[in-house]
């Protein structure tokens, strides 16, 4: 099941960097908010994963070049502006994506329309801390302005069809092309005119070749499972 | 006497009624300052015990040994952020803000619960926090539901249910661990050996040293003394071990016939005043996190808050 596995690293990975949040959030608020993201996309996860073999398995015993994640989920947290950056870019990929699996009557359709009501919160939630750090101070501007910069490369690789998701991968884009537009234009922050994919592997997550903190990411999450083979949790 | 004094005599008699009648006392009512100023201090301690407690089970997250185990600590542990934000607002209204407390944590001018300043070092401290330490924590927080004072009582109801549902999962972890490998089974009987002694100092000092346990209790704050509790937890804890298959590190720990209650080894107070003192394992360490966390995000807060006054939203 490729895009069970796609889809499902992407939100396992995506889940992972947001937990690291735990206790280092700007306002107590948030602390609520990125958990609150975080367990919605484990659920998530746990079901597309079991749905292409053990959710154990699969999240802590392959290596990391069998994980199909986007890389833009990997790439770490950053300040608060880049995980912003990450999560617009990603929610509302991600809800698109979904409403249209919901509608699509296929596998994923079930799952997808119960997700797609926790995606629209999450997108919600980025628009309006881009609003705030795009039109807040000049300083949050600037690290709003920097973090859309420094993502901006990973965003071409989330309209690479994915084998098993029936959708209209054409106009998914450009459907996320305009919604972002639209917000960042209201968060008086410009649409980076960079490439949206690097020159050799950025871009390859669903082939399995990731950046290289993704590693590292996945040392510390699967370390302890795999120090104690074949024990029950 | 003047008619000041006549008054606030007049309304120390109605809050002295209520409190005689187990009647809850609300914000707008008249308090005693010295009434005021103990529950601030109490449910500021209780805040930020809540959000430094975030830290020794944040530090297992990204380590979780199973999608199912993650999905739990990381509820958990949005659960005590949760309750922080209650607990701040609780204090709120007594006229306190939650900025004027963090200042006062960050200072070390208010405490937090000594117990975090201890450090997580396996997977079974997940374990061993949420039997041993929730469980000690609702033993002292029940009978808060209860307390005089109505917004620190309601949403201790609230606090209590959830913190309930962490001890058994906490129960359940280590259960899991327990009647798993040799490997597992050692890893659990260490994490309960570490934590038995610093759970058991959650209660405070013995009652004959407590500071405010006296005027607490004639306030109705505080129902229960340090010791009474402190002897209930060990009383449940005891057949609870036995079930787990693990066992206390306390040699003197025996069933008390005439007392109908556990005898239990002396606890060393030392180590408890020392911790309190700031010599703990962890204590620098958790709070130059939280300051850090506090100064990293100042921009993030500025940002909204100029947004806000652009905007003329609520400040988010």
């Amino acid at each position: 099941m490729t895009a069970a596995l796609a889809l499902g690293d992407d939100a396992l990975v995506l889940s992972h960097r947001l937990g690291e949040w735990a206790g280092h959030a700007p306002v107590l608020e948030e602390e609520v908010a990125l958990a609150n993201i975080a367990l919605d996309l484990l659920g998530q996860a746990r079901v597309l994963l079991s749905l292409a073999g053990d959710e154990d398995e699969l999240a802590y015993l392959r290596e990391e070049r069998a994980f199909r994640n986007v890389q833009l989920v990997e790439q770490p947290n950053g300040d608060f502006a880049h995980t912003i950056a990450r999560q617009l870019c990603f929610s509302t990929y991600q809800e698109l994506l979904y409403e249209r699996l919901a509608r699509g009557g296929g596998p994923f359709a079930p799952l997808a329309a119960k997700a797609v009501k926790e995606v629209a919160y999450h997108r919600d939630h980025a628009e309006h801390w881009t609003l705030r750090l795009g039109d807040g101070t000049a300083d949050s501007h600037e690290r709003m302005r920097t973090a859309l910069e420094a993502l901006w490369r990973f965003t071409g690789e989330l309209f690479e069809p994915v084998e098993g998701c029936e959708v209209e991968w054409d106009t998914l884009h450009a459907d996320w092309l305009d919604r972002l537009t639209s917000v960042l234009k209201r968060a008086t922050l410009e649409v980076p005119e960079g490439p949206r994919r690097g020159a050799w592997a950025a871009g390859a997550g669903r082939q399995g070749v990731h950046t290289e903190s993704f590693g590292r990411m996945l040392a510390e999450m699967q370390h302890l499972h795999r120090s104690h083979p074949g024990a029950t949790w | 006497m003047t008619t000041m004094a006549a008054d606030a005599g007049a309304y120390e008699a109605v809050f002295d009624a209520a409190l005689a009648a187990d009647e809850r006392i609300e914000p707008r009512d008249w308090m005693p300052d010295d009434y005021r100023a103990s529950l601030v201090r109490q449910m500021a301690q209780h805040a930020h015990s809540e959000i430094i407690g975030m830290q020794p089970e944040a530090n297992w997250i990204t380590r979780a040994p199973s999608l199912r185990r993650k999905a739990i600590l990381m509820a958990k542990v949005q659960d005590e952020a949760g309750h922080g934000l209650y607990l701040y607002s609780a204090a709120e209204t007594l006229g306190t803000s939650r900025d004027e407390l963090l200042d006062k944590l960050h200072s070390g001018r208010q405490k937090y619960s000594s117990i975090f300043n201890y450090p997580t070092l396996t997977w079974a401290d997940m374990g061993a926090i949420g039997w041993l330490v929730d469980g000690a924590a609702i033993t002292n927080q029940v009978p808060l539901c209860r307390c005089s004072y109505g917004p620190y009582a309601r949403a201790m109801v609230r606090i209590c249910k959830e913190e309930s549902f962490h001890q058994r999962q906490g129960y359940e972890l280590l259960l899991a661990l327990s009647q798993g490998t040799e490997a597992q089974h050692a890893m659990a009987q260490d994490a309960v050996d570490r934590w038995w002694w610093p759970s058991l100092m959650m209660f405070g000092p013995p009652d004959d040293a407590s500071a405010h346990s006296a005027q607490s209790m004639a306030w109705k704050i505080k129902r229960h003394s340090n010791d009474e509790l402190r002897q209930r937890f060990v009383d449940i804890c005891v057949p609870q071990a036995e079930s787990l298959g693990l066992t206390l590190p306390d040699p003197d720990l025996r069933w008390n016939e005439e007392r109908g209650h556990h005898d239990f080894g002396a606890i060393d107070w030392s180590e408890f005043h020392e911790v309190l003192r700031g010599n703990g394992p962890c204590n620098t360490q958790r709070i130059s996190q939280r300051r850090r966390a506090h100064e990293e995000g100042a921009w993030v807060r500025e940002a909204a808050a100029a947004y806000a006054a652009k905007h003329g939203e609520e400040q988010a």
